[in-house]
């Protein structure tokens, strides 16, 4: 299943990180994974959050270009080898990774990483197939 | 398309016979001029001590230029042509890149104006059926009063808001129904980047025209805010010299703007050796009052750069159309030694979909040689959250510019809302390199 991930343009401009964040946290927002792709005068943060339709509205009204994506969330084993078992199924599977990251906690003794796919829903199939656990859209909220 | 007139006569004048009203007007407005302290020394110095020097419009061009800096001297009645009781308005320029300047309005000039400027809003296919929402500044700026009056006088509900104040703006234009918009092509860009913010849709508006002016800008962007709000945008050109909003207009085919010659006799000229330019050769472009008695002005060097359509309208006004204004004579920015000027740039960053509704030009020095750093904000609906999408409109806005203005710039993308806003006239370049 696919979960929604925002991304939010940011000018490199002091503060503006905190300002998305604190934005967030003022509207009970909670930020379940985050990463920022960034270049010399602007950056891209994107953030898996656990009320996505809440975050953008609350983000967009305040000025904020931010849209949404559909992203993969993975369950990998937390151990030496775990996320190339996984890399090795979409490879096989002829699957290009646009990007990765992880999450900032975890549940259990697995870790969580999140991954955008040019056709996710091919691979959400590939990933089920070779038994590799896929997150839920609810499990985002109860993570 | 439905052609109508406020004043048909002589909106639709013959060339011929409008060129004997001319004539006759002129004398009138000499007749005035030699009342001013100004114009009777200058006059005096080519052999004109009375009306009947003139005996043909060529005769005009024997007359000297009046600059700004005329203006400037004469301040505060060198150019008073009436005794003070006649006044009943002063428009004075803000004087903020020198002394200012001062005009002065008799009834009879207001009555005059407000009737030019209901031309206008008649040509554009508007009427008293309309809601007009005024966004320009009321005060000594001319653009806030000029359309005021000529509006009132057409028979629209005037909503005479000013300039600023985005939310209020939004909320008046939803719960009036506004259907034609005075506003500067900068500011009506705004206004539809703060719409879903103020929850306002397309929908809630009621919108059919806008009238664009006080700033020179593009076709592109022209094209932008009709396309943003599904209007029609008319360029609307003026000066505080001519009295402001109502000298040019477009009509309804906006193929340029007539501009009114029973009021304005309206020459192009080269701008170095002042020398007139036939249609179509763009040069400064230069007034002479017809209709005013209480501050005439004669052959005004406007700094403004345009042409003159070839041919005659569709709409069978006679007034000569005048193109947008492509410069001016004092904002063209030498580059590394490459002349440039901001409307060049904006041209550009305008046609390409992904930019916002804002663009900033900085030039900086780098060592020797000059940084022209160009920083638009991207259109929010584009964003995708891919980086290679906007390293890619980066490139392509980078490439667009090179090939139209040789020099290469540093582009910068900005996040929509954080350049400065304008709410009056724009203020797009900052230049710092005379400041090192």
């Amino acid at each position: 299943m696919k979960i929604t991930q925002i991304s939010v343009f940011l000018e490199n401009r002091k503060g503006r990180l905190y300002e998305v964040c604190s934005l967030l946290g003022k509207n009970k927002i909670n930020i379940r994974a985050l990463t920022i792709a960034e270049t010399p005068e602007f950056g891209i943060l994107r953030i898996v959050v656990d009320k996505p339709q809440e975050a953008i509205k609350v983000l967009k009204n305040n000025g904020f270009t931010a849209n949404l994506t559909d992203i993969v969330a993975v369950e990998v084993e937390d151990k030496p080898g775990g996320l190339a078992g996984i890399l090795k199924v979409l490879s096989i599977g002829d699957i290009n990774v646009e990007y990765m990251y992880g999450f900032l906690e975890k549940s259990s003794d697995k870790a969580l990483l999140v991954f955008r796919f040019e056709e996710p829903d091919k691979a959400i199939k590939i990933l089920r197939k070779n038994k590799v656990k896929v997150i839920n859209k609810g499990d985002i909220v109860n993570l | 398309m439905e052609v109508n007139f406020w004043n048909k006569e002589l909106e639709a004048l013959d060339r011929e016979a409008l060129r004997k009203l001319q004539l006759r007007r002129l004398k009138e407005t000499i007749k005035q001029a030699l009342k001013t302290t100004f114009y009777k020394k200058r006059l005096k110095e080519v052999n004109i001590n009375s009306p009947d020097d003139i005996k043909s419009l060529e005769d005009l061009k024997n007359i000297p230029f009046t600059t700004k800096d005329d203006l400037r001297q004469c301040y505060p009645q060198g150019l008073l042509a009436v005794n003070l009781d006649e006044v009943v308005r002063i428009h004075t320029s803000s004087g903020t890149t020198g002394v200012p300047t001062v005009i002065y309005h008799t009834r009879e000039d207001i009555n005059d104006w407000t009737d030019l400027v209901a031309r206008c809003i008649v040509a554009t296919g508007a009427t008293k059926k309309d809601i007009f929402q005024n966004m320009m500044s009321y005060g000594m700026f001319t653009g806030g009063l000029g359309l005021h009056y000529g509006a009132e006088r057409v028979g629209m509900m005037v909503i005479p808001i000013g300039g600023g104040n985005t939310k209020r703006q939004i909320q008046l234009m939803k719960d009036f129904k506004t259907t034609v918009l005075h506003i500067t092509p900068s500011y009506i860009l705004h206004i539809h980047s703060r719409l879903e913010e103020c929850g306002v849709t397309l929908k809630d508006l009621s919108l059919k025209k806008a009238y664009l002016g006080a700033e020179p800008y593009s076709e592109n962007t022209r094209k932008k805010a009709e396309a943003l709000f599904g209007i029609d945008a008319y360029n609307s050109y003026g000066l505080s010299e001519m009295n402001g909003p109502g000298v040019s207009f477009e009509c309804v085919y906006k193929c340029g703007m007539h501009t009114w010659e029973d009021a304005y006799i309206l020459e192009i000229i080269n701008p170095k050796t002042g020398q007139e330019l036939g249609e179509e050769k763009e040069g400064e472009i230069v007034f002479t009052t017809l209709s005013r008695r209480a501050t005439p002005i004669l052959r005004y060097r406007t700094r403004d750069l345009a042409f003159v359509y070839k041919g005659s309208c569709k709409c069978k006004r006679t007034h000569r159309r005048l193109s947008r204004i492509t410069g001016r004579t004092d904002d063209m920015l030498i580059i590394n030694g490459v002349n440039v000027y901001p409307s060049q740039i904006e041209e550009v960053v305008m046609r390409i979909p992904e930019v916002g509704t804002n663009y900033m030009i900085h030039l900086e020095k780098d060592g020797s040689l000059d940084k022209l750093i160009v920083k638009v904000e991207i259109y929010s609906k584009m964003f995708t959250g891919d980086v290679a999408a906007l390293d890619k409109l980066k490139e392509k806005i980078k490439d667009d510019l090179r090939a139209s203005i040789i020099i290469n710039p540093v582009l910068e993308l900005h996040e929509p809302g954080s350049l400065p806003i304008f709410e009056g006239k724009a203020k797009r370049v900052v230049d710092l390199r005379t400041k090192l």
